[in-house]
């Protein structure tokens, strides 16, 4: 029976992922009509998208059993393999649930004459789409790097749909330049996975011995590579660049859906490919995750552009979820294993959350976009008012990525704290000192996403207008609404839920760890430990807030009255108050400025005081790009002129060349 | 759980709630003791309050939902926080909702709708109020967070009531170096957290120097009333966090009979009533720190933490 319903999963997926190709050919029928492309073949990509979660869902239910399939594709003596388990019906879930709001937003957002036809762009979008899903579903090694380019290049020409705009081609290169380094760190780590038995299947690379070397540096090639396209730092540069450039839906389907592939490939690879390691590895991992999520947090909260900052904050969730994996290996390798489960349950749960709530966050800047033509949080300010569908949505998912309970961006970051709060008892003299902080670190970086996401929100969506424009800001239509909400609910209900979070997350530790963690005896409240220890309900927690806050007002009302007038704001009597003295974006990322100040590289001209039109400027850049990238590509390029005096431009020089060279293998032959 | 338990969870609730401006009045009557001033009655706070619900609402133009809903969010969180944490009894039904640092997080809510509201009117003081806020939020959280980390492993669990239990249990494990460090960076947290001096001074006048009362300049009537009312709970909450971790006696364990309710509820006043008067004679001798050497105070609440965690790995394992 569980076979039957196995293969008819797998089966059903393929067949989804076929149909999403179809409808990316559909769109190039009437490639310039956009109530075709946008009103009629997105929603049915939502709608696929449902049946891919559902159908990753039923890879999570108990005893489902691991189902694979050949497919008659790809090379002759390579033909393609697709394996369905627990991990990848995770990530399929993800892809599906989040992919069905974002495409339900889309099919309300594009409209006519924004850079690519959009007959084009519906091909590229379902292509990224059902790239990412084969990525997910692939078991060789193979098909995965076909699937893997697929994805990049078709998120590539999202990326560059404005490609007009000069600064759009320059972000779209970069992208490209990081995946494709990325890519080649992958390719190398399944080149050395396969062990010398030539075989590129996974199950070869499971069963394939290695020496302890090799091990680690194929643990090391796909921390590179993976964590390339996941945007650790310092390979983290092309995410600030690429997310602003590319149109909402898509920064929302990179950042919320495609990270996670990468989170996906470093799971299966650690994991599944590779036995346990060294601590070391978890060391090393938890130590980058810890670092990049901090300076993620850092970063987002002195952006001046809104979908800038939510890249960076981007960069710091992927950091908190490669500290879980990496507090998850280093356990491993203590054979800790419940303590591994823990923190990979958590690392599962907040790639899934994040999914939800930075796409949430990403469409509604999209919203926001479209209703101002504003990306500058400078020139924004008051749209609850205009905005009120948006902003209220919009709170939802700000809330839960600053890791607030009752909802679900807590539910991770809780979990990984009790994850941390468990590393004193690891054997080993020093790890047992040192891993502890990083707890503080987690906390420091939710603490910082709070400070980060209140400014989000309240540059944006509170306040008063900064620009007179802003008034005539229409609220978003209802499909894009509609693919809010969807997101929004994903968020509340996981935060209500968490113990339904935790078993999933269970089914794949117990895949991957051979440990789960327990909800706990009690159906209310989860206690992932021991029953007398940490103990959290979210359901408990909404329902006694909504009490509370519900019994305090019918009492307020009750026994006194609910009489409002209104008036000007006081503001300490201060009458000549504009909405241009609220903090700008600078402004209320100055605390910031000052307290970590080494960390960026700063260029400020401050006005002087007699003068009669001050101008305040400042400009924040990475220490990455001028003491790593850029002396890197000077490097290239110097070698590259170099090169070129063997590239004379004359056939003779380079058939001479080709002779030179036959002849040194002849010799080296013989 | 029994009947008595739901009892018992609204009385503590109901406790907390009428308690905490009696104790906000206490500290201000301390301080004024301590300043050589004549002290405002006991039960100003209560006068205040009915003053405030009383007068009719002046609401900024520019305000929105948001604004007007905060009041009662971050009322309902500390009346949670206050649900949740054991003050007169372990048996409480609400008591595992939320371990120690869920409840970090529940006072994170609170503070984030705080400073939304803050910046929803659009006054230059408001948005100032709200970074600086955050700003002591995101430098307090590490240190409360390594503070638990020692009392985690000195008592061996997050979850409050656990904590009374193991300590009433075994009261030798007070003698932890460990949890003397964490108790000192635990007050400097509270100081911190609930906008007392050094950090903030709650009874300023000079708006640039304000971070709570900056944020709530807007405010008046009952929002103002039940936001003052929610300052008064949040301080409340954090003696009685304080209690809990570091002098739980006199808390009434699960089963016990009302003679010993009634001893743990004069026990909480009698703690209550030192508290206060610490507190005042700490705000009355430190002077107010600039806002940028505040982040060297917390992070003095953060080492003296971490000390602690390590004074437990070295010497205590």
């Amino acid at each position: 029976m569980n076979g039957i319903a196995s293969t008819t999963a797998l089966t059903a997926l393929l067949g989804l992922i076929a149909a999403w190709l179809v409808l990316g050919a559909l769109g190039l029928a009437r490639p310039n009509s956009i109530r075709w492309v946008a009103r009629t073949l997105f929603p049915v990509g939502a709608l696929i998208a449902l049946g891919v979660a559902g159908a990753g869902a039923v890879a999570l239910t108990e005893n489902f059993a691991a189902q694979t399939a050949v497919l008659p594709l790809g090379l002759p003596s390579l033909p393609f393999h697709v394996r369905l388990d627990a991990l990848s019906g995770f990530f399929l879930l993800l892809l599906g649930s989040a992919g069905a709001g974002i495409s339900i937003f889309a099919a309300g957002y594009f409209r006519a004459g924004e850079g690519t036809a959009p007959g084009m762009m519906g091909l590229q979008y379902h292509l990224f789409l059902a790239s990412m899903a084969l990525v997910i579903l692939a078991d060789d090694a193979y098909m995965f790097m076909v699937a893997w380019e697929t994805m990049a290049l078709s998120s590539y020409f999202l990326v560059v749909t404005q490609h007009r705009l000069p600064e759009i081609r320059r972000a779209g290169f970069l992208y490209l330049l990081m995946a494709h380094v990325g890519a080649l760190g992958i390719l190398l780590c399944f080149g050395v996975l396969q062990g010398g038995s030539w075989l590129m299947t996974f199950d070869a690379m499971r069963g394939a011995t290695l020496a302890p070397v090799w091990a680690s540096a194929a643990f090391v090639l796909a921390l590179f590579g993976f964590g390339a396209k996941a945007g650790l730092v310092p390979l983290h540069v092309w995410l600030p660049e690429a997310h602003p450039a590319a149109p909402s839906p898509v920064s929302a389907m990179m950042s919320g859906l495609m990270l996670k592939v990468a989170v996906y490939g470093m799971l299966r690879v650690s994991w599944d490919l590779l036995h346990a390691g060294p601590w070391w590895w978890g060391l090393l991992t938890l130590g980058v995750g810890l670092g990049t999520a901090m300076y993620g947090a850092i970063f987002a909260a002195v952006q001046t552009d809104m979908k800038r900052l939510l890249a960076y904050s981007s960069i710091e969730n992927i950091g908190l979820i490669f500290a879980g994996v990496g507090l998850a290996l280093l356990c491993r390798s203590f054979d800790m294993r419940l303590l591994a489960a823990l923190a990979l349950a958590a690392a599962l749960i907040h790639s899934f959350n994040h999914a939800l709530f930075k796409s949430l966050l990403f469409l509604a800047t999209g919203s926001v976009l479209h209703a101002t033509g504003e990306r500058s949080l400078g020139k924004l300010g008051g749209l609850i008012r205009y905005m009120p569908w948006v902003a209220a949505l919009a709170l939802i998912g700000s809330l839960a990525i600053a890791g607030l309970p009752p909802l679900n961006g807590f539910v991770s970051e809780w979990l990984l704290l009790q994850a941390f709060l468990q590393t004193p008892h690891i054997p080993h003299a020093f790890l047992n000192m040192i891993v502890p902080l990083g707890a503080a670190i987690v906390s420091l970086t939710a603490a910082l996403a709070g400070y980060v996401m209140v400014k989000f929100y309240g540059v944006i969506f509170l306040g008063q207008p900064r620009e007179r424009a802003l008034e005539h800001a229409h609220p978003a239509g209802w499909l894009e609404r509609a693919g809010l909400g969807w997101l929004a609910l994903g968020c509340v209900l996981v935060g209500v839920f968490p113990q339904v979070a935790l078993d999933v997350a269970g089914r794949i530790t117990g895949q991957l760890v051979g440990a789960t963690v327990q909800r706990g005896p009690s159906p209310w409240w989860m206690t992932p430990l021991a029953s007398n220890q940490a103990s959290y309900s979210g359901l408990w927690l909404w329902a006694g807030l909504v009490l509370v806050v519900a019994a305090t007002f019918v009492l307020v009302r009750r026994f006194y009255h609910g009489r409002v007038h209104r008036a000007p704001s006081w503001d300490c009597g201060y009458r000549w108050q504009t909405p241009r003295m609220q903090d700008s974006a600078e402004g209320f990322g100055q605390p910031i400025r000052h307290l970590f100040g080494p960390v960026f590289r700063m260029q400020r001209e401050l006005p002087l005081p007699s003068d009669p039109q001050p101008q305040y400027r400042v400009q924040i850049e990475e220490h990455f790009w001028h003491a790593l990238y850029l002396p890197l590509s000077r490097i290239v390029l110097r070698s590259a002129e170099r090169v070129t005096i063997l590239q004379g431009g004359r056939l003779a020089t380079y058939l001479l060349y080709s002779f030179l060279t036959l002849i040194l293998l002849l010799v080296w032959v013989l | 759980m029994s009947a008595t338990a739901y009892a018992w969870q609204v009385g503590e609730c109901v406790l907390a709630i009428a308690l905490a401006p009696l104790f906000a009045g206490w500290v201000g009557q301390c301080r004024a003791w301590l300043q050589n001033r004549s002290a405002p009655p006991l039960w100003q706070p209560y006068r205040v309050l009915r003053k405030l619900f009383h007068k009719d609402v002046a609401l900024a133009t520019h305000a929105s939902w948001l604004f007007r809903a905060t009041p009662y969010v971050v009322f309902a969180t500390m009346v949670m926080a206050a649900a949740i944490v054991p003050s007169v009894t372990t048996d409480l039904p609400l008591a595992r909702v939320a371990d120690a640092i869920a409840l970090v997080g529940v006072f994170a809510t609170g503070r984030v709708f705080m400073s939304l509201a803050a910046m929803d009117v659009g006054t230059a003081f408001g948005s100032m109020g709200a970074r600086r806020e955050m700003m002591i939020g995101f430098l307090t959280e590490p240190a409360l967070l390594m503070v638990l980390f020692s009392a985690f492993m000195a008592f061996g669990s997050t979850a409050l009531p656990s904590v009374v239990e193991v300590v009433l249990r075994q009261p030798h494990i007070m003698l932890h170096p460990s949890l003397f460090f964490a108790a000192v960076a635990f007050v400097m947290v509270l100081l911190a957290e609930n906008a007392r001096l050094p950090v903030d001074n709650p009874t300023t006048h000079l708006e640039l120097t304000m971070i709570h009362e900056s944020m709530i300049l807007e405010y008046s009537g009952r929002h103002l009333a039940l936001i003052e009312w929610a300052a008064w709970l949040k301080l409340f909450n954090y003696a009685c966090i304080g209690f809990t971790l570091f002098m739980p006696w006199g808390i009434a364990l699960h089963g016990a009979g009302p003679g010993l309710l009634a001893l743990a509820i004069g026990a909480l006043i009698a703690k209550l009533v030192a508290a206060g008067a610490v507190l005042a004679v700490l705000e009355s001798i430190t002077a107010k720190l600039r806002l940028f050497r505040a982040p060297e105070f917390l992070t003095m609440a953060f080492l003296l933490a971490v000390l602690g965690l390590l004074v437990h790995l070295l010497l205590e394992v």
